[in-house]
């Protein structure tokens, strides 16, 4: 386990989320290379960069899952310890739907901290569950086996069941990737709400239009940390051709850059 | 209908089939809630290496107490978690995939088990007892001790249920909350060399993978609750079970592979009969793949 979490406490005035000069290596190779910065709370966050630019990597340092080689990470200054307020939602991809388990038992897991060892769960947390879904409107669907819900439905479950850990960060790794428009939208909807609840949102896309229109700040990472900041400062034609390399089509005209295509997608890990 | 009653009363007169009645019953109820994590975590190859890797355990047990039951089961037991700590150790600890490592570790002590029996005058009877199963052959000594094992692996169950439940369904949920998922995964290890011990007199090293597997999958196919799968599970185990025996005395056949048989067809009355679903999430396996 990294040294971050130790003490329940959280630093009066502390960044959410500072990291500093984190450095990942496997078997020799850079995954990450001296990523600083901060968020503070409430903020929404896009980090973008091509397939291998570490933002996995960077989720899982974060999340508590991967010691970096160098440098650390605080949590609301120092570290979460019992309070588990770090939420690492799963790719879909990953997830085996036909598992079976309901909604709101799916939900019910991210308490199982509060409720503690050897205990099931009392009126408290039965009730912190409904509100939860409530929140994210899957109310109706709570005793749906998991693989009958739509994409959007299915990312916002896992919403509702960090909401139910009492997660403070939401790092989400691709949650829009592979749905509609509209879908997207509840998402951003849901995330709005989160925002409500005082709650920090980081989400890995491969979608520079929404990173730019829709996020407070955005994040270009290839193995370091090309840029963070407002989208018009970050995504310029430099930046994301040093990002992106090749892979991405660059157009120049009197309203600013287009980018073309972006690489998109596969993303496995 | 009378007739049916006297069939079913008829064996009860011996007092070996009424044990193996309860011992089958007992041991079926703890397979089917411990095989339901087997299935829901893909872990049924190594439930029946851990099954297989015993036998030089139960060997020697066997060897050094002259056959005494109460021997040959301690030393089982012994190998058995010691095996279930060696696997996850070897598995975390080496370049080899984990299944690799299962496979050398799973092949070499059964080669292990076998060379020791053989140096037994009884060799033959003997191995196929080990292998298969001699459920007819449960002393009262025996079920007790199934009795209370069974019970303490059901309980362990009990009270880490909804820890369990995180790690089958999400180990990265189950790190990122901080549960203690090392320990939790080697006690679920623990948790199958002990069934895998409890069930070694009914069915033996050989089909063990199928008490494990086969009620669990069964109810896997006809439930989308994991409360009802467990039930289900055990249900389809213990009607096996008792059928088994029944078929293996008016039939003479092996117990414990009349009893696999009928598992193996209320599995395949499952997957053809049962909710239409079944076939197509048999098929469809894991999850769905997002569109690029």
């Amino acid at each position: 386990m990294p040294s971050v979490r130790r003490s329940i406490e959280h630093k009066h005035g502390a960044p959410i989320l500072e990291a500093s000069h984190v450095t990942v290596r496997f078997n020799g190779l850079t995954a990450l290379e001296d990523i600083s910065f901060r968020l503070d709370a409430r903020e929404r966050v896009a980090v973008v960069g091509p397939n291998g630019a570490g933002k996995s990597t960077l989720f899982k340092v974060i999340a508590g899952l991967l010691d970096p080689t160098a440098g650390e990470v605080a949590v609301a200054g120092q570290c979460p310890g019992g309070h588990i307020c770090i939420a690492y939602l799963p790719q879909r991809s990953q997830v085996d739907w036909s598992f079976p388990v309901t909604v709101a038992d799916v939900v019910m897991m991210g308490r199982a901290r509060q409720i503690g060892l050897l205990r099931r769960p009392g009126r408290e947390d039965r009730q912190r569950v409904r509100q939860c879904l409530e929140l994210i409107g899957l109310t109706d669907l709570a005793d749906r086996q998991i693989s009958e819900l739509s994409g959007g439905q299915q990312q916002r479950m896992f919403i509702a069941q960090a909401l139910a850990q009492e997660a403070e960060l939401i790092l989400m790794d691709e949650p829009l990737s592979g749905l509609d428009a509209p879908t997207q939208e509840e998402i951003f909807r849901t995330m709005d709400d989160l925002r409500q609840q005082g709650v920090t949102v980081m989400v890995a896309t491969h979608d520079l239009s929404l990173a730019a229109e829709r996020f407070d700040r955005v994040m270009l990472l290839n193995g370091r940390l090309l840029g963070f900041g407002l989208a018009g400062d970050v995504f310029t034609p430099e930046q994301l051709q040093s990002a992106y390399g090749g892979h991405l089509q660059l157009v120049e005209t009197d309203n600013g850059v287009f980018v073309l295509s972006d690489t998109c997608c596969g993303g496995g890990h | 209908m009378e007739k049916l009653i006297d069939l079913i009363l008829e064996p009860m007169g011996h007092a070996f089939m009424v044990r193996g009645l309860i011992a089958v019953t007992m041991v079926e109820v703890v397979c089917a809630v411990v095989g339901t994590y087997v299935v829901l975590r893909g872990m049924a190859f190594l439930g029946d290496a851990l099954a297989h890797a015993i036998l030089p355990g139960v060997a020697v047990g066997y060897l050094v107490s002259g056959g005494a039951r109460g021997a040959v089961f301690w030393w089982g037991l012994a190998t058995a978690v010691v095996t279930a700590l060696g696997i996850g150790f070897v598995g975390k600890g080496t370049k080899l995939k984990e299944d690799t490592a299962i496979g050398v570790v799973f092949a070499g002590m059964f080669a292990l088990g076998i060379a020791l029996i053989s140096t037994m005058r009884s060799y033959a009877v003997d191995l196929a007892h080990f292998l298969f199963g001699n459920v007819l052959g449960v002393s009262q000594g025996d079920l007790w001790l199934t009795g209370i094992l069974g019970a303490v692996v059901l309980l362990t169950i009990v009270a880490f249920y909804k820890e369990l439940l995180i790690l089958s369904f999400d180990p990265i949920l189950a790190v990122s909350l901080r549960l203690p998922s090392g320990v939790l995964r080697y006690l679920l290890l623990v948790l199958i060399a002990l069934t895998v011990v409890v069930s070694l007199q009914t069915v033996g090293v050989g089909l063990m993978v199928a008490m494990l597997v086969t009620p669990a999958a069964t109810a896997y196919l006809l439930t989308k609750r994991l409360g009802r799968m467990i039930a289900l599970a055990i249900l389809v185990g213990v009607l096996s079970g008792v059928a088994g025996l029944y078929i293996s005395y008016y039939a003479s056949v092996a117990s414990g592979a009349a009893i696999v048989l009928v598992c193996t067809a209320c599995f395949l009355l499952a997957l053809l009969a049962g909710p239409r679903r079944a076939l197509l999430r048999a098929r469809a396996g894991r999850g769905q793949e997002p569109e690029p």
